[in-house]
């Protein structure tokens, strides 16, 4: 026990006295979750758009407004010309537009980004006929459309990314910076010299892994902080639950990490290994910034052995739809089945190995 | 000298797959001598430490240890083995110090006792100075020098070293081989890989593996009275002849 301690306190000796590890470690997750919320978002919010042909006291004066007032969209200006208005979006001071006719009227978006496009046209749709029925209640429109927006009504994507980002940061310090650690000794040729001595492998092992758990649980907790203070995204489920789910993915996350350095002696092959494999799986295929049921069907299947997909989903019932364990049951089973495997398989190699 | 056995080799051989490593060797370590165990590389000299280490398990035959089978009493061989590579010395992001400390703190020695041991240790090669400095500062020639006493900081039965000296100049070499005495004085018995021929008279007696056998072991006097050669290189250039393979 007293040499568990030891070797603890060298690993984090290790890990401080590397002031780029130290700042990986402490600062990336930080940096993401910035990023990602501010930066990186698919939420709309005060568009900029212009109108054409409008008439003063007219209906199209009251819709104008009513748009403003909204926080989707923000008056640019008016235009005198639909040549000037070309003009405005291809200067991109604008990317919606709304011209009135006589009869009708022509909403007009920018689809460089066809996702945004569709949602500032139902927006604007949804003011527009909002207006209508407002002014003449008789009239009811041939299509009523009712939209009601679950768990996220104001429609931002933090909502989304910070369960997101939490899945990938915690896998990424967790799994790539133990399998580096232990691949190094391996390298080193300091992992001979410790088995050689009287150090039992499992100690060895386990006070390796238990900095970097530490670390993780840092990390878990700014994220979950930066997350919700700062993006103001909702912890509507319980903390405790949160918490608890997540240690079994971070567990898991350091046995992939385990498993990735039984198989390589570098470093480098460790990194490249914990990155390429595991990062890429993880932001692709996890639902993080592309919908898995609009992937292809072979994709859809590789998705389900992506610990992070499970991880984030189950974090976004419990975290923002405020669910309790019963609805995570199939998210823990399998985060519990991958745990499993994962420890079996890299234990099962580091004793074979040492043969 | 007192003919008690440090280690005791029988018939052993270790195949990987059709290829002998080993081949069918024996022979017998006394305590507190200083054994060298030389070959070209290939001839199988790193495998047979590894196996006496614990590392590996032979194919066939038997070792005693330190007085305890390698079969089924490894646990009891590392306490009582020391074990210096010269591809991994010390950890460089940690002071002379804190490398110390680790190496005793492995075998469980309690701290009253560990640091006189380290600061003696130290003042005998006139560290004291460098107990604070990161390792990655030092010189090759002094890292070697301490990765010699965490080796040995838990007071080995036996240690083993693998190529201590590799890439060193040759005055630190010499120093180096002051420790090796020291070490073999106090009681320690010294089993020596070398690629030096210089070293191999420097030891009490020497083994020449090639081919994964062993082909001559005697004292260096007798070795090279048997071969009738002038130096020890002399020596290993006339078995090295005969043998089939080796790597580059």
């Amino acid at each position: 026990m007293k040499q568990f301690w030891i070797f603890v306190k060298k690993e984090f000796r290790h890990i401080l006295r590397d002031l780029w590890s130290t700042i990986i470690v402490l600062v990336l997750p930080i940096l993401m979750i910035v990023l990602f919320g501010f930066g990186i978002s698919s939420e709309m919010k005060s568009t900029a758009f212009g109108v054409l042909n409008i008439q003063e006291n007219s209906r199209g004066l009251q819709i104008v407004e009513n748009m403003d007032q909204s926080d989707f969209f923000e008056l640019k200006s008016s235009y005198p010309t639909e040549q000037s208005l070309e003009n405005a979006f291809k200067a991109g001071e604008i990317r919606f537009a709304i011209v009135f006719g006589k009869e009708q009227i022509r909403l007009i978006a920018d689809a460089t980004d066809p996702n945004s496009a569709s949602t500032m046209v139902a927006y604007a749709s949804g003011i527009i006929g909002q207006f209508f029925q407002n002014q003449n209640p008789s009239i009811t429109p041939k299509i009523k459309s009712e939209i009601k927006l679950l768990y996220n009504p104001s429609l931002k994507g933090t909502y989304n990314t910070v369960p997101g980002i939490i899945g990938m940061v915690l896998l990424l310090i967790s799994a790539m910076m133990s399998s580096v650690s232990i691949a190094k000794e391996k390298e080193m040729g300091s992992m001979e010299l410790l088995l050689i001595s009287k150090l039992k492998p499992m100690t060895l092992i386990l006070s390796k892994l238990l900095p970097y758990f530490v670390l993780s649980n840092v990390n878990l907790l700014s994220t979950l902080i930066l997350g919700h203070y700062l993006l103001e995204v909702p912890i509507n489920g319980s903390l405790i639950s949160i918490l608890l789910f997540s240690e079994l993915y971070l567990l898991l996350s350091l046995s992939i990490g385990l498993l990735i350095s039984s198989v390589t002696d570098s470093q480098l092959v460790a990194l490249l290994l914990s990155g390429m494999g595991m990062i890429l799986p993880v932001v692709m295929l996890s639902g993080l910034l592309f919908p898995i049921d609009n992937m292809p069907l072979i994709l859809q299947w590789l998705s389900n052995i992506v610990p992070a997909k499970w991880y984030i989903d189950g974090l976004r019932k419990l975290m923002i739809m405020g669910l309790g364990w019963s609805d995570v049951i199939k998210e823990l089973m399998i985060l519990c089945l991958l745990f499993t495997v994962c420890l079996t398989l890299s234990l099962k190699r580091f004793k074979t190995r040492l043969e | 000298m007192t003919k008690h056995k440090a280690i005791e080799v029988h018939n052993l051989t270790k195949r990987f797959g059709a290829f002998k490593a080993v081949d069918d060797i024996s022979f017998e370590v006394y305590a507190g001598e200083i054994f060298g165990f030389i070959g070209a590389n290939g001839a199988g000299k790193t495998t047979a430490m590894r196996i006496l280490c614990g590392l590996l398990k032979p194919s066939e035959g038997k070792a005693e240890v330190a007085g305890f089978n390698i079969d089924n009493q490894s646990h009891l061989i590392k306490e009582n083995i020391g074990y210096m590579s010269q591809r991994f010395s010390l950890y460089e992001d940690l002071t002379v110090e804190e490398n110390l400390r680790l190496y005793g703190g492995i075998y469980g020695i309690p701290k009253k006792e560990l640091n006189p041991r380290i600061d003696e240790q130290l003042q005998v090669l006139n560290f004291m100075d460098s107990k604070k400095t990161l390792v990655e500062t030092l010189p090759l020639g002094w890292k070697q020098k301490l990765a010699f006493i965490a080796a040995t900081i838990h007071r080995p039965k036996i240690v083993f070293l693998d190529e201590p000296t590799g890439g060193v100049d040759p005055i630190t070499r010499r120093q180096f081989w002051e420790l090796i005495y020291q070490a073999a004085d106090s009681g320690i018995t010294v089993f020596v890989t070398t690629h030096y021929m210089d070293e191999a008279e420097y030891c009490d007696r020497v083994s020449i593996m090639a081919d994964g056998k062993i082909k001559a072991l005697n004292t260096p006097k007798q070795l090279k009275i048997d071969f009738q050669a002038s130096s020890m290189d002399g020596v290993f250039d006339a078995i090295a002849k005969t043998s089939k393979r080796s790597e580059i």
